[in-house]
């Protein structure tokens, strides 16, 4: 049946790119609906198990970083960048597999939202569970964020070798409570805490810094823990070693990320060093600070689709402000049809940046009047993204910098026109 | 007489999901455009309502927050009403304006009691009612976002918000959106309700500076960009 299954996996990816149309997650779905049990049949062929990441902001980013820094000692399958139902891991399963049906690898790294992280459980058990935080996010889709977290704690008691917590967030490290298996935690020191806000802090003007409950009075000791961060490189304590680590992605938030790849990495028995060497040579994340060039500017892809997000997006683009700024805001069904988080954003900080701001995509005109609100200039609405950008990019210096937040829909459509021109290193 | 309006946002930790805090920000602005001084009160648990609330705002929760107030609120609820009477302008939104009426009767537990500020009632539904919404008004046509498994329904001491054009309203079968009482508005309506119904904003406000005993002079100002955005709201799926 693997073998049938994995050849009308195929087939249909076959067709796909006969048709001139990338893979995607339609093979992973024809196969799903013929052979509920292919995904876990397949994954327990793998000797090392499979490590789940999930969380509210940072899957994607944190993932191609785990799977990099495995690879060094292991065959890692993962799944393609944002493609986090399981009908992707499928998919990934399907195009991973020979023709024969072998599944040459010896481990997964899986990114998986919330919800299919806790279907996902159900079918297979995990080796390895890495949850980075919970936040509010397309609460259209999962109801209230302490429902979300329910459904992570599904995913942590599901863990058979291990889970990753971030010990600074609240409702995450609440959930080592549900661990069948030892807990590693990840942290950041008390001197950034005010960066990484909980979801409480962010949304009731909560002093930063405060414990937030859920994890006792005595936080726990942190496997790898954040020490200090400057754009480009980041110190983590590791037990009584302090190292420093470049970092490709921008944004104190990918260092955060950094500092649960290297737990969930040691925890795979990966030598500290090693690990830190390969962490260097991971490129940026599809849109998640990464750059391009376009007529002699460089344009940065900012993914920005929830308050917490939105705000570590600005923060990471204080160092050096834009000279243009784009705020591309959809409501399609993947982004959420639901606008209204846009006024848990503090927008204030755009009224530093040096050039003009701009508004785009399907709801141009309710992100302008959110700027307008926060007192923030905006120089034109535009609701066509291409429109947006190639203005944004005509209004910058020649050598400028544009900076691009937006939502998920619109960051597939903008990379579809920008991103396969040749990137430039930040 | 009062020098400034005071703007007291209820439960702003507590019961703030969906951008709710929004509203007291577009009431904030809008005065100081016009170069009335505000303060803004931020009332949680334990806290006193302060005797100067000249308009009071109230957002959607949790349920778990939801479950924090409950005391509070009945504690709060003689005064909250004496206010209402009084015509101290109130916008309570989802979790808020549930509560604010008699009661809220989940599947299988004992009737929570609200404050009866408003003639409403709410039952707990079969499925939650998701997605944008559309609600002509004596402001105009209203666009929000809804999200409630409560449906509510209206008694005789209550008139409707609006009437839904798209989406599903109070109970989703009545076609009936909020309530209004005195000066006091109910709603299902996140967005925030008031960025893209700068009509209803300067109506609780007018109402505001009557209670703060100022003149009722609010300055047009420039709503094109709410009002566009709110015509591209309307245009979108459910």
């Amino acid at each position: 049946m693997s073998l049938l299954s994995t050849w009308l996996g195929k087939s249909v990816q076959g067709s796909l790119r006969l048709a001139g149309r990338t893979g995607g997650t339609l093979p992973g779905k024809v196969v799903e609906s013929v052979d509920s049990r292919y995904l876990a049949r397949r994954l327990a062929t793998l000797p090392h198990g499979v490590t789940v990441v999930s969380g509210t902001n940072g899957k994607t980013t944190t993932t191609k970083m785990l799977a990099q820094v495995l690879g060094g000692q292991y065959r890692v399958l993962t799944n393609p960048t944002g493609s986090n139902f399981t009908r992707g891991a499928v998919s990934a399963i399907v195009d991973a597999s020979t023709w024969g049906g072998r599944l040459d690898y010896d481990l997964a790294v899986l990114e998986l939202d919330e919800a299919y992280a806790a279907r996902f459980v159900e079918q297979f058990p995990p080796t390895r569970v890495v949850v980075l935080n919970v936040l509010r996010d397309q609460m259209d889709r999962f109801g209230e964020i302490d429902h979300t977290a329910r459904l992570l704690g599904r995913a942590v008691a599901a863990a058979t070798g291990e889970v990753v917590l971030n010990r600074d967030d609240p409702r995450v490290a609440g959930l080592a409570a549900l661990a069948r298996v030892p807990v590693r935690w990840f942290g950041v020191a008390p001197s950034l805490r005010s960066i990484f806000r909980t979801d409480d802090e962010l949304h009731a003007d909560a002093p930063t810094g405060s414990d937030g409950g859920g994890r006792g009075d005595v936080a726990p000791e942190a496997a790898v823990e954040l020490v200090d961060y400057a754009p480009g490189r980041a110190r983590f304590r590791v037990g009584a070693r302090t190292i420093e680590v470049a970092l490709q992605a921008e944004g104190a938030h990918n260092a955060q990320n950094a500092a649960a790849v290297l737990a969930a990495a040691l925890g795979e028995g990966v030598e500290l060093d090693q690990a830190v060497r390969r962490l260097a040579a991971v490129p940026p994340a599809f849109g998640r600070g990464e750059a391009v060039r376009l007529d002699g500017r460089t344009v940065v892809l900012q993914l920005a689709k929830n308050p917490g997000g939105f705000r570590l997006a600005l923060l990471s683009q204080q160092a050096r402000p834009a000279d243009v700024s784009v705020v591309a805001i959809n409501d399609e069904y993947a982004d959420g049809r639901d606008v209204s988080w846009l006024w848990d954003v503090d927008f204030t900080p755009l009224r530093d940046t040096r050039g003009p701001v701009l508004t785009a995509g399907t709801r141009a005109a309710d992100m302008a009047l959110r700027l307008a609100y926060d007192e923030v200039p905006v120089a034109e609405v535009v609701p066509d993204l291409l429109d947006a950008v190639q203005r944004a990019v005509r209004a910058a210096p020649s050598d400028g910098r544009v900076v691009v937040y937006t939502t998920y829909t619109a960051m597939w459509r903008l990379h579809e026109h920008v991103g396969r021109r040749p990137g430039v290193p930040e | 007489m009062s020098r400034v309006v005071r703007v007291v946002h209820l439960y702003a930790a507590e019961m703030n999901i969906y951008g709710d805090n929004g509203n007291a920000q577009v009431l904030v602005r809008r005065l100081q455009w016009r170069g009335i001084g505000v303060e803004v009160s931020r009332v949680g648990v334990g806290d006193p309502l302060p005797p100067d609330t000249h308009v009071l705002l109230g957002g959607g929760g949790q349920d778990a927050g939801q479950a924090v107030i409950t005391d509070d609120l009945a504690a709060k609820g003689p005064d909250l009403l004496a206010m209402a009477a009084d015509g101290v302008p109130m916008l309570l939104v989802c979790g808020m304006y549930q509560m604010a009426g008699h009661y809220f009767a989940p599947f299988d537990a004992p009737r929570l009691p609200g404050i009866g500020l408003l003639d409403v009632h709410t039952q707990a539904g079969p499925t939650r009612l998701i997605g944008n919404v559309v609600a002509d008004s004596d402001f105009g046509p209203l666009v929000g976002y809804e999200n409630h498994s409560g449906l509510t329904h209206l008694g005789s001491g209550v008139r409707p918000l609006g009437r839904t054009a798209t989406g599903q309203g109070n109970n989703g079968t009545d076609g009936t959106e909020g309530a209004r009482v005195h000066n006091v508005i109910g709603t299902y309506l996140h967005g925030p309700l008031l960025a893209k119904a700068p009509a209803v904003a300067d109506h609780l406000l007018a109402a505001a500076l009557d209670a703060a005993g100022l003149p009722p002079d609010l300055a047009p100002l420039d709503d094109s960009l709410a009002l566009e955005a709110a015509r591209i709201a309307r245009s979108r799926p459910r």
